[in-house]
């Protein structure tokens, strides 16, 4: 069902975990639907220094959730905004129709995370 | 690395002595039963000696009581919109429950659609209807109740006798889907007091594609598929002779195999549950603890998602199904599970192991060795789990 690519995201996930200090964090999805993602992004210099991310979810969420790490990783925060779901599909070899909406999250995860991080500094 | 299937709900494998007896209906024995000729005539003495078979499965008092269609779905389908059909002078409300087989439920909401009435009885935390629901839903414009056997998913077992007692003091039609059931345990249709069973041939590891309909001589039904008449007009199409061969064959082995392979699987999936629940901190089984299939241990891991728990596992070789919303073609959890009363999130955590008789107790013992790790590692990617709990 899932492409190779898919099974090695989901079986060695990278960027796993919480960073405790972290500038931005992001959430989306909800557990009632099957999929629960949380971004942490540090950030310097306007780039992505760090993103760790947890996922609860099918083997597509968890697998583009370690996709857009990987991707947004030591971008300026411009480039990370314009990265899309479809973007993390395709790097991932393109992921079945049905996963395409329901457990395509990250980057919305990713964005929010961001989102959060310019939140903050504005309040400063 | 070890191979270890337990997804018999999903499918099965034939039995060899199945497929040894199938062969000669291809290419030899090619004949139609309707055919008036000595081709014909073979043909016809292989199905009705297959029909023989499967009526003693089910302790059918005639052979004539059983027609065979295209699988389960075909069996549920002919049994419910037939009789609603064909009684709807004498009323239009029907009884089922609400964890049957997804046919069912959709038969049911199809009817509704048509003007009939339905209610779903519903069932206890571990899956057991309600029959004194039951027995309230009666009325005098009811022509039929339709209870499963036992549930293929969380593998309860329903009070059937009862059921099928309150039936027919009430003259009603009494339809039973028994695929998940038959040849996991006995059945017994007249002291049952059954009128209508749907079965399924890969469940009992015949070939797929086979279906019957037992029919209680007398029940008044009426086809769904209108052609030549086969199968006294109740199911029309040229019959599938290499495959109920088969159905007649495994019905057959099941038959003489209900009982020790019953008592072989219980051990096993006892194992299994309690392995699991002892070795697995939050975990829980679904369903009724002793009246279940032996061959079922449904599981529920909290913190995490069924899907991924089947990728891990299938990276160890290990084979199995989940009423995760995300492994369903609709993306909505299992009915069956929410009708126990699970909430979605704790539904998507579930494992359903189905065992079979090629599982050996080393693969009991390989699953309590590797799930354990799969949980884990999905568990410490979770944004649920207690941060207490991954280190």
């Amino acid at each position: 069902m899932y492409s190779e690519k898919v099974m090695d995201h989901f079986m060695r996930p990278r960027n796993v975990g919480e960073i405790p200090d972290a500038d931005g964090v992001g959430t989306v999805g909800n557990p009632v639907c099957g999929d629960l993602m949380t971004m942490y992004i540090k950030v310097k210099d306007n780039r992505l220094a760090d993103i760790k991310f947890k996922t609860f979810g099918c083997g597509a969420a968890i697998a583009t959730s370690s996709m857009t790490t990987e991707l947004a990783m030591g971008k300026t925060l411009e480039e990370a905004m314009k990265i899309t779901r479809a973007d993390v599909a395709k790097n991932l070899g393109g992921l079945p129709p049905i996963k395409m909406h329901c457990s395509n999250l990250a980057a919305d995860a990713l964005h929010e995370a961001i989102k959060d991080y310019q939140k903050k500094k504005e309040k400063k | 690395m070890r191979k270890v299937y337990m997804d018999h709900g999903a499918g099965m494998p034939l039995d060899s002595k199945v497929f040894e007896a199938m062969k000669p209906y291809f290419r030899e024995n090619y004949g139609n039963p309707s055919s008036s000729h000595s081709f014909g005539n073979v043909a016809r003495n292989a199905m009705e000696s297959a029909r023989e078979k499967v009526a003693r499965l089910v302790a059918a008092e005639k052979p004539q009581e059983v027609i065979f269609t295209s699988g389960g779905t075909e069996s549920n389908n002919l049994a419910i919109k037939g009789a609603a059909y064909r009684n709807r002078e004498k009323g239009n409300h029907i009884i089922t429950t609400a964890i049957e087989h997804i046919s069912v439920i959709n038969i049911s909401k199809y009817l509704q659609k048509q003007g009939f009435e339905v209610t779903y009885v519903p069932v206890d935390k571990q899956g057991m209807v309600d029959l004194e629901k039951l027995e309230e839903a009666i009325n005098d414009k009811t022509v039929l109740i339709s209870v499963m056997y036992a549930n293929g998913e969380i593998g309860t077992i329903q009070p059937i006798r009862e059921i099928g007692k309150l039936a027919r003091e009430n003259e009603v039609i009494f339809h039973v889907d028994a695929v998940a059931a038959a040849g996991k345990v006995p059945i017994n249709v007249k002291e049952e007091k059954i009128d209508l069973l749907s079965l399924s041939s890969n469940d009992l590891y015949g070939p797929k594609g086979v279906g019957a309909l037992y029919i209680k001589a007398g029940t008044k039904i009426q086809p769904i598929i209108q052609g030549g008449g086969q199968e006294r007009g109740l199911r029309s199409g040229t019959e599938d002779i290499p495959g109920i061969v088969g159905m007649g064959k495994a019905s057959e082995v099941a038959k003489n195999e209900v009982d020790a392979e019953g008592k072989r699987l219980t051990a096993l999936r006892d194992k299994l549950i309690k392995g699991v629940l002892g070795k697995i901190d939050y975990s829980f089984l679904n369903g009724h603890p002793t009246k279940r299939l032996p061959n079922n241990a449904n599981l529920r891991f909290s913190y995490i998602e069924g899907e991924s728990l089947i990728l891990g596992l299938d990276m160890y070789g290990v084979q199995v199904s989940s009423g995760s919303a995300c492994t369903s073609k609709t993306l909505e959890a299992s009915h069956v599970l929410l009708a126990i009363g699970l909430a979605h999130e704790e539904a998507h955590g579930s494992l359903v192991f189905t065992l079979g008789k090629q599982n050996l107790e080393e693969d009991v013992d390989y699953v309590l060795e590797v799930l354990p790790d799969v949980v884990k590692r999905l568990r410490a990617l979770s944004p649920l789990t207690p941060k207490e709990m991954v280190r």
